[in-house]
């Protein structure tokens, strides 16, 4: 197992350097001089205490990253093959951090640390290669208008962005904001999640070694009432990229309403229909289906909360599943065996018991897990629940918990309205063999990503984000680029027509 | 001093021993100071010593002697000597490169089921690795074109290494779409790779050539069997060590040096190349298509030669169309397909104009390409000198006025002094045909109509420029000009992200920019019966 201490001594946790708020490639403490602690949720012990931010030093953040944006600064007069270098070397750094910056997400959120490595890491990396090649492929347009006129068109950055970050993929998030936001040119004020700030600051110090210019990015650690509404109610931040509740989401879109109409990208929450057909590899479909109830402890905007399972194989469904649940190894998350670590924190700890409660009293049938580990903090048994009928609130509610949900269905046409009646769209999967309902099904449902036969299939070349209540707009993929950009049409006009 | 040994000990990056190892002595003035980095590598004379053994063929990541047992030798054109040999690649060659380029290219092989953006962190690799021996390469480009060491340096490795890291970047970024078909049916597109590209650079920019081809075929995923200009195999074979050691699956990338009637030829009219690409003169173009249809119809892309018009209006910044067109005509000794040698000065500033290009040509300082102050270096063998000084013969026997130079200066290298001639005509040989060398032609013109046609009144139409401050000028002449790409108020002003092309006889197709990815493509439809209408 990596250890901090080898790699740094036994200095890590005592050099405070990375644990303040990051604005103008430097380090600062909290103007008010407040702190917040962050806890290892695995142990309940305090792993150190961070800078709080708070209105004011949001307002000295926006100040660096207008600097950094203005017309004739180093930043806009770069070429946009250099921003890609830079994107390219961020990316070399987080490879070499990448043991630190694992250990590090896994003592913060308390995932195990081999997912942290391997999917938290390699997704970051990648996400920042991706956006590093399309910095100078942002191609505006030429239009043949009418009559005498040359119109063109050019994507430009929006300007300074406002970025505010779950808990559950820390530095995952960080960069699917970063990435395109710095491709396209913008400059950056991004709010790590107070339960989860260590691997953000942490790529604050790579940010200024990558040779970004002070103000591109700035970091500021803090809660949502404070830091995250002042960023959404800045009136000189020019869009606001929020990925958490649904609830949450709605006060940032109404902030920058209320405000100076700053463009809003929003992913969400979700209740994620799987539906499996009795023709699927039904192995496969139980093991991807679990997977994507249980990942990250469940803790997953795109947790597979609610499996249809076609009549005739849902008993055999069932059974393959609790099996298999009765085997997740949980413990302790640095240790390589482990893969269910626990839950972020005890609100949310409570929230789920309280739910898998309701579950019980509205009438499903527990058929494994539904309690707290003895003697384990904050750990939670993976817990399936089936005869989940629609209207009870686990079918409904998003539980953010290791809680699957299995219920019957008996024809296509049932189901897609089934799986559609909820306020949410954010994915969904269908699991069948049959090429025609594969994909008249995946027509059918409302989602902004559906998996075939696989679950959690997440690429940086495929956009991502929300129908209906799960979202505006999409992150990842060449999508996401329109969403950091404002187009500028150029129209000349000319004395005379031009030769076509 | 002393640091060309530095160079000498990396000969082959690889570690392979069939490099020749260039033994290059300093001497000269210490240089360091005066100039702006890299100057430790500077010096006034290099000398090669030795050559022991003849630069190889790269097929399949390894390093093969001729099947013929033929080699032969590249010069330094600067001074005439033989620099090393070289293997000589011939039909029987080309056919093992492309043996193993089919079988690298084939369904379930390493290089297809990569993923693409593996594809694209290859090609940035290679890119990183070329930067890291840029020094070396540039000491080898100037060696083997001629071409002054600043130029190589600043213009053709970071062209070079720009081109790679952009067409890295687009690997997984090539998108098919979705297409909403009438009727039952659901469609979408996949834009495969198309196979083995052969692909022929010239000898003027040869790494610069080789990165345009290489870039957009690896990035798609394509594999290549590559020809370099016989004159100046070198720095392509070099970037062969570099394709091994950043690596990139055998056979994935071949390189054979040898001759355009053997080599070329077997490449052209191969059963077992999908796709050829192809830059130098439009005679040979004509061939290559020619091959590919009388072989397999194999996809064909051109970039040949070019006669590129630059006008420049009475209204310019002068100072600024007097450098710029100087540049645009002399730049790498005037052996550019984009090289501006019509130049169409508006009468009012004609006189002046004249004068003060033939000014500046005077100053241009011709020399040692090794020598910081040099801007040109000579023409690449004797064979291009001659024709370029009997073009400037017929110049002067058709009554145009030669204001300077004209002729070639006395050395054992292949320099021609820096020419400018007025009172050109349309009609004369050095207004018609492409030179190839320093030569500058200045004609004079009275209105934008007169300018326009006789600007497109030639088989080309590769580059144009046009040098004015007024906006309707720029615009309506540059719609009305036959070239693939028209510079206004600059020249020879080519970036990797801008498609480059010829109209008419310069070529077909486009290279650079995301249209060059179309070229190394085929796209696919996928049509899948519903049952029933999906909205």
């Amino acid at each position: 197992m990596f250890d901090l201490k080898l790699h740094y001594g036994n200095s890590y946790l005592e050099n405070s350097m990375f644990f303040c708020i990051f604005i103008n490639n430097e380090w600062h403490t909290s103007i008010k001089g407040k702190k917040f602690p962050t806890i290892n949720p695995a142990t309940g012990v305090k792993i150190c205490d961070v800078e709080e931010a708070d209105k004011a030093d949001v307002d000295e953040a926006v100040r660096a990253a207008r600097a950094a944006g203005q017309r004739g600064s180093e930043w806009r007069q770069m070429d946009a093959s250099s921003r890609g270098r830079l994107l390219h070397r961020l990316a070399d750094l987080l490879e070499r951090e990448r043991a630190v910056l694992a250990t590090l997400e896994s003592m913060d959120t308390g995932k195990p640390f081999l997912h942290a490595f391997f999917v938290d890491l390699d997704g970051s990396i990648k996400t920042l290669r991706y956006y590093a090649g399309w910095t100078d492929k942002i191609h505006g347009k030429t239009m043949p208008v009418d009559e005498n006129f040359v119109c063109f068109t050019k994507h430009e950055p929006v300007g300074v962005c406002g970025a505010i970050i779950p808990w559950n993929f820390p530095l995952l998030m960080f960069m699917w904001k970063i990435a395109p936001a710095l491709a396209c040119g913008n400059t950056v004020v991004i709010k790590p999640a107070e339960q989860t700030p260590l691997t953000a600051l942490h790529t604050g110090a790579l940010i200024k070694e990558a040779g970004f210019p002070p103000g591109v990015v700035n970091i500021v650690p803090g809660f949502g009432p404070t830091a995250g509404a002042a960023i959404g109610s800045h009136m000189n931040i020019d869009k606001v990229a929020f990925t958490g509740s649904t609830e949450v989401g709605q006060l940032i879109k109404a902030a920058a309403a209320k405000s100076n109409l700053k463009r809003v990208t929003l992913e969400l929450g979700g209740k994620n229909p799987c539906i499996v057909f009795a023709d699927s590899d039904l192995q496969s479909a139980v093991e991807e289906t679990q997977k994507g109830a249980f990942f990250n402890q469940g803790q997953a905007c795109t947790a597979a909360s609610r499996v249809y399972v076609e009549e005739a194989v849902y008993d055999e469904f069932l059974r393959l599943s609790v099996e298999r649940a009765k085997n997740i190894a949980i413990g302790d998350p640095l240790e390589p065996r482990t893969s269910h670590g626990p839950q972020i924190n005890q609100h949310q700890f409570d929230k789920i018991l309280e739910l898998v409660a309701s579950g019980k009293k509205e009438g499903a049938t527990l058929e494994c897990g539904g309690c707290a580990v003895e003697d384990r903090g904050l750990f939670i048994h993976p817990t399936i629940f089936s005869d989940v009928k629609d209207h009870m609130r686990i079918a409904k509610e998003e539980i953010f918990g290791p809680v699957q949900c299995i219920m019957k269905f008996k024809t296509q046409e049932e189901v897609i309205d089934r799986a559609n009646g909820t306020q949410y769209g954010l994915t969904a999967a269908v699991f069948t063999r049959d090429i025609h309902r594969a994909m008249s099904v995946s027509a059918a449902l409302e989602a902004g990503t559906v998996w075939v036969n696989c679950y959690n299939a997440l690429h940086a070349q495929a956009p991502f984000g929300g129908y209906k209540m799960s979202g505006n707009g999409r992150e990842l993929g060449e999508y996401a680029l329109a969403e950091y950009t404002e187009v500028k049409a150029i129209t000349l006009k000319l004395s005379e027509r031009l030769t076509l | 001093m002393g640091v060309w040994g530095v160079f000498c000990s990396r000969s082959c990056p690889a570690g392979c021993n069939i490099w020749p190892r260039l033994t290059v002595r300093v001497s000269g003035p210490d240089l360091r100071e005066s100039v702006p980095y890299p100057l430790e590598f500077f010096t006034s004379k290099p000398t090669i010593s030795s050559h022991q053994t003849a630069a190889k063929i790269f097929i399949n990541n390894e390093w093969h002697d001729s099947v013929s047992g033929k080699v032969f030798s590249t010069y330094n054109p600067a001074t005439g000597e033989k620099i090393c040999d070289v293997q000589e690649a011939d039909k029987a060659d080309v056919d093992k490169a492309v043996q193993a380029a089919r079988l690298a290219f084939s369904l379930g092989s390493v290089w297809r089921k990569m993923d693409a953006s593996e594809r694209g962190r290859l090609l940035l690799k290679l890119a990183n690795l070329v930067e890291r021996d840029s020094a070396y390469l540039a000491t080898l480009e100037s060696l083997d074109t001629g071409k002054p060491f600043l130029s190589s340096f600043f213009v053709d490795l970071q062209g070079t290494i720009k081109t790679f890291r952009y067409f890295a970047g687009w690997a997984d970024k090539i998108h098919g779409s979705t297409i909403p078909t009438d009727g039952e049916y659901f469609t979408l597109t996949r834009h495969e790779p198309i196979g083995v590209c052969g692909q022929i650079v010239p000898w003027n920019f040869p790494l610069v050539m080789t990165a345009w081809k290489l870039g957009p075929a690896l990035s798609c995923g394509n594999t290549v069997v590559l020809k370099p200009a016989e004159q100046t195999p070198l720095t392509c074979l070099y970037i062969g060590a570099l394709i091994k050691e950043a690596g990139f699956p055998p056979g994935v990338v071949n390189i054979l040096p040898g001759y355009g009637p053997t080599a070329g030829a077997a490449i052209a009219s191969h059963m077992g190349i999908d796709k050829v690409a192809f830059t130098g003169s439009t005679e040979v173009g004509k061939l290559i298509q020619e091959a590919a249809g009388k072989s397999n119809l194999k996809r064909v892309t051109l970039e040949l030669g070019g006669k590129n018009p630059n006008i420049i209006f009475a209204d310019a910044d002068f100072e600024l169309a007097v450098e710029q067109a100087h540049q645009g005509v002399f730049f790498n000794s005037g052996q550019c397909c984009t090289a501006g040698s019509r130049i169409f000065a508006e009468e009012p500033i004609y006189e002046e104009f004249v004068r003060r290009s033939v000014e500046r040509a005077q100053r241009r300082t011709v020399g040692n390409p090794f020598d910081p102050t040099t801007e040109q270096g000579p023409q690449v063998s004797a064979e291009q000198q001659s024709r370029v000084l009997e073009l400037i013969q017929s110049g002067i026997t058709e009554g145009a006025k030669l204001e300077c130079g004209g002729n070639a200066p006395p050395s054992k290298g292949f320099f021609v002094e820096p020419t400018v001639f007025s009172d050109v005509q349309d009609h004369m040989r050095i207004a018609k045909e492409e030179i190839f060398g320093p030569v500058q032609q200045i004609m004079k013109f009275k209105t934008i109509e007169e300018v326009i046609e006789r600007a497109n009144n030639t088989e080309y139409g590769l580059a144009a420029a046009v040098f004015t401050t007024d906006l309707n000028k720029a615009m309506n002449v540059s719609a009305a000009l036959q070239a693939g790409t028209v510079w206004i108020n600059c020249y020879n002003a080519l970036s990797c992200q801008c498609p480059f092309g010829g109209f008419k006889m310069s070529g077909n197709g486009r290279e650079l920019g995301e249209i060059g990815l179309k070229e190394y493509t085929e796209v696919k439809t996928i049509t899948m019966k519903m049952s029933g209408k999906k909205s």
